[in-house]
This record gives structure tokens, sequence and C-alpha cells, in this order.
């Protein structure tokens, strides 16, 4: 039996106007734009290229992150996945096999354990299976982390549960700037990498170069390895990176005022670990403070308050101390903000590590 | 054993769905579905009428409430009322209901509190109802992974010895609502296997609204979900899910085929989203007015309205009772969002294990202690400014 004749056309949509030219020069520009023009060059640059998420066509993406890409480079390029994560990084990691370069967008940190089974036991280990006859360049991309007052499984912190695997490398930008470039190097990347972006931070402006090199070639090293330190100082050294460099500097400028002066390290990398950058900071300041949104048990700032404690260990004034989220699920929403490090908690520790 | 090719707009097409109530509001038979909405009389089909106005009404106060800044987010279910509406009224109490995130309908019907759905997307609570009050799970944010969790509990249902008794009172089914999206994902899949190789008593209720955010179901599937089903060894459905009649007659003989011992069933509601995905999703980014109304022209409460005017079963005392009832329970919806409240930070400490954890004890009693440094002799809040 058929109900209508009448069928509902889904997909007749207007086409969409013709994209901007790329832009130039340094611009001030949100960190979801920067990465969407990194994006957008990374696309331009290699026809292998090609992005897959759910909601990234059309839409752009949750975030806008991939808007307008679609438009330019079409839906061979910029692929609307089914709803499956397992689905986008299994199918990512035979594309890869195959001489692609797929960019994977998971929608919200929350929803890439449904992928957590391949990105571990498959897409982080070929390389060293295959002895190194099996490359997977793949790029994973997650907003991450809290503060947007969004509902469960929103707002997670999982990247030492990445970390934790050998033969995945996991960065994250702190700035718009970064974000234009460590999108491109990752891509460029002959190892899968884990592209952790703070979606708190998707709206803060910064300025960006877009005339920037372009990295190197892929197969060659890529900068995606070291650490920088942002911001001089020295009494304390705190580590922070993506979403926690903001309040690292400003928790420096809050205790310049009283007479303290921090050095913030922005990590970039999770891991690889630039030790040496963090170690040369703490050999200066003699303190060290590690913060960053995930809980704190087993969590990245254990591992640095370790390779710190082992290499700085007749440098340090005091032990080296963490800053986290505690060892609860992530609460609901109107209490984020009691869970979330801020500035107060992190310079509680900071007039912890002086009172030593 | 022949294969057919499907049409290549397999997903859309609207064949093969069991209608009980056209759009235009006329009953129309249907040799095999008519028995199963034998027993929908007069006042039947009145509270269901009811049931969709006031889960509409839901809809509407808690989307405005989220535009006001007084919830987070909310997800409508504003067009997708009969399906819930109708299933949910082929339960019975000793069923088991595990929803998707937009399943407020047959959370109506079920007899929870409503405003407790809304703790979830205000931020004041991560589900805020005891699931065994009402059989009526959490809601679940990873998409599909409850599908598995029901036919877990079917399972378990089956073990219990309370299928296939032949006691109406006894005899249990569990249905999991999911969306065309979900049908994705290998967790669905999944369940679709547990259920079949166990026979669990299990409705897999998929309600294809035709989208899963800005994607059309097309994106998912070639073939009209039900389609799959056969291939997992599981009878399936495709019912007109603007329909409540017909929603409800075919929930009903999967439910009693779940009971008696019959094994799965898998429906697919065809239906339309007629909001955005949530109130943060642009759907003008992703579809036409033109389909809008198309589907604004098949509004399921408007033709159960229409029915039961033209056979004089809407009297208007009792659309007059329900309006009145209708603006009290808006009422009640705003005031009580509005008196949550804010959580005691030292909440998120609890539960999270059954039994006392070290660490977590060591970190609320640092937490309390940290706090308490923040207030003077005299109870005021210090610094702690910077937050
Ligand atoms: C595993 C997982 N991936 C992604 C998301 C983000 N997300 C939330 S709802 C949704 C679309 C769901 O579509 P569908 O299953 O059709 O249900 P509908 O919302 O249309 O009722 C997506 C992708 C999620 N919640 N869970």
């Amino acid at each position: 039996m058929s109900v209508t004749s009448e069928r509902a056309r889904l997909t007749d949509l207007p086409p969409a106007p013709a994209p901007p030219p790329f832009p130039t020069g340094t611009q001030r520009l949100p960190m979801a734009k920067a990465l969407n023009l990194g994006l957008r060059r990374a696309l331009a640059n290699d026809p292998r290229t090609l992005l897959m998420g759910e909601d990234i066509g059309r839409l752009g993406g949750v975030f806008r992150v991939t808007d307008g890409l679609f438009a330019e480079f079409g839906d061979d390029r910029v692929v609307d996945t089914p709803l499956a994560e397992s689905g986008i990084v299994g199918t990512a990691i035979g594309l890869a096999l195959r001489g692609y370069r797929p960019v994977c967008e998971i929608q919200f940190d929350g929803f890439v354990f449904p992928a957590f089974d391949q990105i571990t036991t498959q897409l982080s280990r070929m390389h060293y299976r295959s002895q190194g006859r099996l490359r997977l360049p793949v790029v994973i991309r997650i907003p991450y982390g809290g503060g947007i007052g969004a509902i469960e499984h929103h707002s997670e912190s999982p990247e030492a549960l990445f970390a934790h695997t050998p033969g995945l490398r996991v960065v994250s930008p702190s700035t718009a700037s970064d974000a234009f470039t460590m999108i491109q190097q990752a891509i460029a990347s002959p190892d899968p990498v884990i592209f952790l972006e703070p979606k708190g931070r998707y709206w803060e402006k910064g300025d960006v170069d877009l005339d920037a090199p372009l990295p190197a070639p892929h197969g060659s090293p890529t900068d995606l390895d070291h650490a920088r330190v942002v911001r001089p100082g020295t009494d304390v050294t705190v580590v922070a990176y993506g979403p926690t460099v903001a309040t690292a500097l400003k928790a420096a400028e809050a205790a310049a005022a009283d007479g303290t002066s921090i050095e913030v390290v922005d990590l970039r990398t999770i891991s690889p670990l630039d030790t040496a950058t963090v170690a040369a900071s703490v050999r200066r300041t003699g303190r060290c403070v590690v913060v960053h949104e995930a809980p704190v048990l087993y969590g990245t700032g254990g591992e640095v308050a370790a390779r710190i404690t082992e290499e700085c260990f007749y440098h340090l004034q005091a032990p080296v101390l963490r800053v986290g989220g505690f060892h609860t699920p992530y609460p609901v929403a109107k209490i984020e903000h009691d869970y979330l490090p801020g500035l107060d908690r992190l310079l509680d520790a900071v007039d912890r590590t002086l009172a030593f | 054993m022949s294969t057919t090719v499907p049409a290549a707009d397999g997903p859309l097409t609207d064949d093969g769905l069991v209608q009980l109530l056209t759009p235009t509001g006329e009953r129309v038979g249907h040799p095999e579905y008519d028995r199963w909405a034998a027993d929908l009389d007069g006042d039947r089909l009145r509270a269901m009428y009811r049931d969709m106005v006031l889960t509409r009404r839901f809809d509407n106060e808690a989307t405005s409430l989220q535009r006001q800044g007084e919830l987070g987010l909310w997800a409508q279910s504003l067009g997708q009322e009969a399906a819930a509406v109708g299933s949910g009224h082929a339960l019975r109490p000793q069923d088991h209901v595990f929803p998707s995130y937009r399943e407020h309908g047959v959370a109506h019907v079920r007899g929870l509190e409503m405003t407790d759905l809304l703790r979830l997307f205000r931020g004041v609570d991560h589900g805020g109802w005891d699931p065994a009050d009402h059989g009526f799970h959490l809601f679940t944010l990873v998409i599909g992974s409850h599908t598995l969790h029901a036919t877990g509990y079917a399972m378990g249902v089956q073990r219990d010895g309370l299928v296939g008794t032949g006691d109406p009172a006894r005899d249990t089914a569990v249905v999991a609502y999911f969306g065309d999206g979900a049908t994705a994902q290998g967790d669905v899949s999944e369940a679709l296997v547990f259920a079949s190789v166990n026979q669990a008593p299990v409705v897999l209720f998929c309600q294809n609204n035709q989208f899963a955010i800005s994607e059309p179901t097309t994106r998912q599937a070639r073939v009209p979900l039900a389609a799959r089903a056969p291939g997992f060894g599981i009878p399936s459905v495709r019912v007109d899910g603007n329909d409540v009649v017909a929603s409800y007659a075919v929930t009903r003989q999967a439910l009693e085929r779940a009971r008696s011992g019959g094994g799965p069933t898998f429906i697919e509601a065809y239906t339309y989203r007629m909001g955005a995905h949530t109130t943060s999703d642009d759907p003008t980014r992703y579809r036409t007015s033109e389909q809008e109304e198309y589907w604004r022209r098949r509004d399921p409460i408007e033709r159960l309205r229409v029915h039961l005017e033209r056979t004089g079963e809407l009297p208007e005392v009792f659309q007059a009772q329900l309006a009145a009832e209708s603006d009290a329970f808006g009422e009640h919806i705003r005031t009580t969002v509005r008196a949550m409240g804010h959580p005691s930070p030292h909440t998120m400490f609890d539960h999270v294990y059954a039994t006392p954890n070290a660490v977590v004890d060591a970190e609320r009693a640092w937490f309390t202690q940290y706090e308490q440094s923040f207030v003077d002799h005299d109870g005021r809040r210090t610094a702690g400014g910077h937050r």
C-alpha cells in the first residue's frame, strides 16, 4: 500500500555559493576558522587528502570547522559518513593503506569510544606490526574539554588514554596560529595523529600568518614535537596544553601583580612529550605545576611530574604539583566550573609550591 | 533465494508503510493490523490525542525555556508524537523502555514527572528519575549503545521466566527506541545479532525521522531500514509514524510476539523531525522549506483531531478542558524548571562508586577544605573571585 505518490525529497537543495578566495597575510581569526583554513589548504595542496565525519558536509560540522569545504571540494573530498565512529576510523585505515590521507572528525570527545578499538588495536600499531612496511597517515580530530555548558559525554578529556597507546601522536593546539599550522603538520605526518581541539577555545581569536611556509613534504620530519615557552618567568614553571594554556597565562598575569614570575610552557604535544623543553624551564625556575582538565589520577600531569623529577631532581625546590579534574565522571554543567582547574586552583598550587 | 536490488531512493520510499489513519484523518482498513487496533474506542483515541497534545506542549515549553537560557540544550520531539504515543500506549506496566533522548511522548505515557526529563538539559542532573519507577531507563546519549542494553535486559526477562507464561500481568517485553542514524552504529547491528540468536523479547523501535542531525537517511542506508532486520532473522515492519493508530497496532503486535516467546521485532516508524535536531542546530543548511511544508501537511496530531471531529468523538467540552490542562501543564513546567536550583558542587563526588573509595574521599575532603578557605569568619565568600 502506498501512502502517497508524492515523495519527500531530502537532497534537492540549492547549490552553494562559490568559495571565497584563499586569504593571505596575517589575520585575526578564531581558532575554528584557523583550523578551517588549515584544512582547506591541505585539501587544496594534496588531492589524496580527504575529510570524513558526521555532519561535516553541508552543515560544516557541528562547530563549523569544515564550513564551506563541502561546497569547494565536493562530497568526494569532504565526506559525510554514516553515524558510526568505528566505521569512520576503520575505513580511514583502509583508505590510508591505499595511499589516501584521511582526516576524521569525531563530533565530540565522548563519541570517540566506539572507535577506540580501531584506534588502539589497529591504527596505532600497523606500522609496528608490518615492520615499517605500512604507514597510516590518519588524523583524528576531536573537539575536547569542557566549559561550554554541554550535556553528558560532550566535555571529556581523553588525552591520556591515547597518549598511553604507543604508535599514536597526540597533540593539542592552544592558539589559532598553532591550530592553523599544527593541523597541516598533522596531516603531513606519516604517523597517525590524535588531534585534540580545545572546543572551549574555538571562538577565541588570535593572529594567524596565513602565508606561513607549508609543512615539510610527507615523510619528512615535522615540527609537531615541540613544546614552547609562551611566557618567560623565573619563579615557577606552569606546564599546560590546549584549553588550560589560557588559564595559565591568566594566572601568570595575576601572579605578576603579586610579584611572582611564572613561566608558562605550552606542551602542544602530549605524546611524544617534549621533556627537554620542560626540563630546561624547570632548571631555570626550580618549581613546576602541571595543569590539565582531565582527571589528575593517572593523567598526563603524572607523567610530566615523574619525568621532571627524574631529570631535574637536584634543581627542584619543591615537588612537582598537579592541578586538574577530579576522579569523578565529568559533572553536570551547573557545577563544571567547580570541577575544572580554574585560575584560583592554579594560583593555589603555585602558592603551595612557593611555600616549600 | 533471490535478492532484490533496492531502488536508489530506498530509505526514502514510503511504499509498504502500514497506515490506518490517512493524513486527511480517514480511517482505512488493513487486513493484518485492523485487529490490533480494534480496542481503540473513542475514549482510547481521545486519551492518545490528549497525550500527543500534552507532549507537544511540553516540547514547546522546553524549547522556549532553552531560548530563555533556562536549559542548555533541547532535543525536540515535534512531529514525532504519534509514533511515541501510539507505541507507548501499547506497553504494559511491567514492560521496560530504553528510550532515545527524543522519546518525550513515551515518557509522558509512562507517567513520568515530565520536568524530571529537563534536569539533564538544564545541567543539574545526569538523569533525574528512577528508571524502576515507570520502567523507563535513563536517556542514553551515546548513539545506539542502549539497544544492546535493551537486548540484554530482555535476555534477563527471558531467564526470569517472564515470557510465554500466558499471564498478561506477568509476560514482559522490552522496547528500545533509536533513530535512523543509530542504525549505522556497530552496536545496533550487534543488538540485532544478540536479539535474534537469543530470541529475546525485545522490540527495536526505529524512529526514522529522516535525519541524523544534517545527514539524510540515505547517508546511513540504501534500503528501507526495516529491510535490514530480516537478514538477521528478525521480522520487521514499516509503519506510518505520523499515524498514531497504526503505530499503536504494529507495536502491540510486536510486543505480543515478544511477550509470548516469539522473539524480537524491528519496527521502522517513518516520520519527520519537524523541528531542528536540537536547539543548537540550523536545519536551513540542509533542508528546504518545501520539504518542511510537505510534512506539515502530515501532522500527526492534526490528523487524529480531524478524525475524531469527523466521527463526533471530540466534544467541545473535551477540547476546552484539554486546552486548560495544557496551559496549567505549561505553567507547571516553567515554574518547576526555574525552581530547580543549583546543585552543590560537592555532589560531584557522590555515587562515583557504590562503596567508599580512598581517592574520591581524599579529593572530596581536599575540595571541602579548599572551598572553606574562601569563606571568611562571617561565612561570606572572600577571594576566589578569579574563577
Ligand atoms: C556515538 C555518537 N556519535 C555521535 C553523536 C552525536 N550525535 C548526537 S545525535 C546525532 C544524530 C542522531 O541521529 P538519529 O540516530 O537519526 O536520531 P535523531 O536525533 O534523529 O532522533 C549525533 C550524530 C552521539 N551522540 N553519539
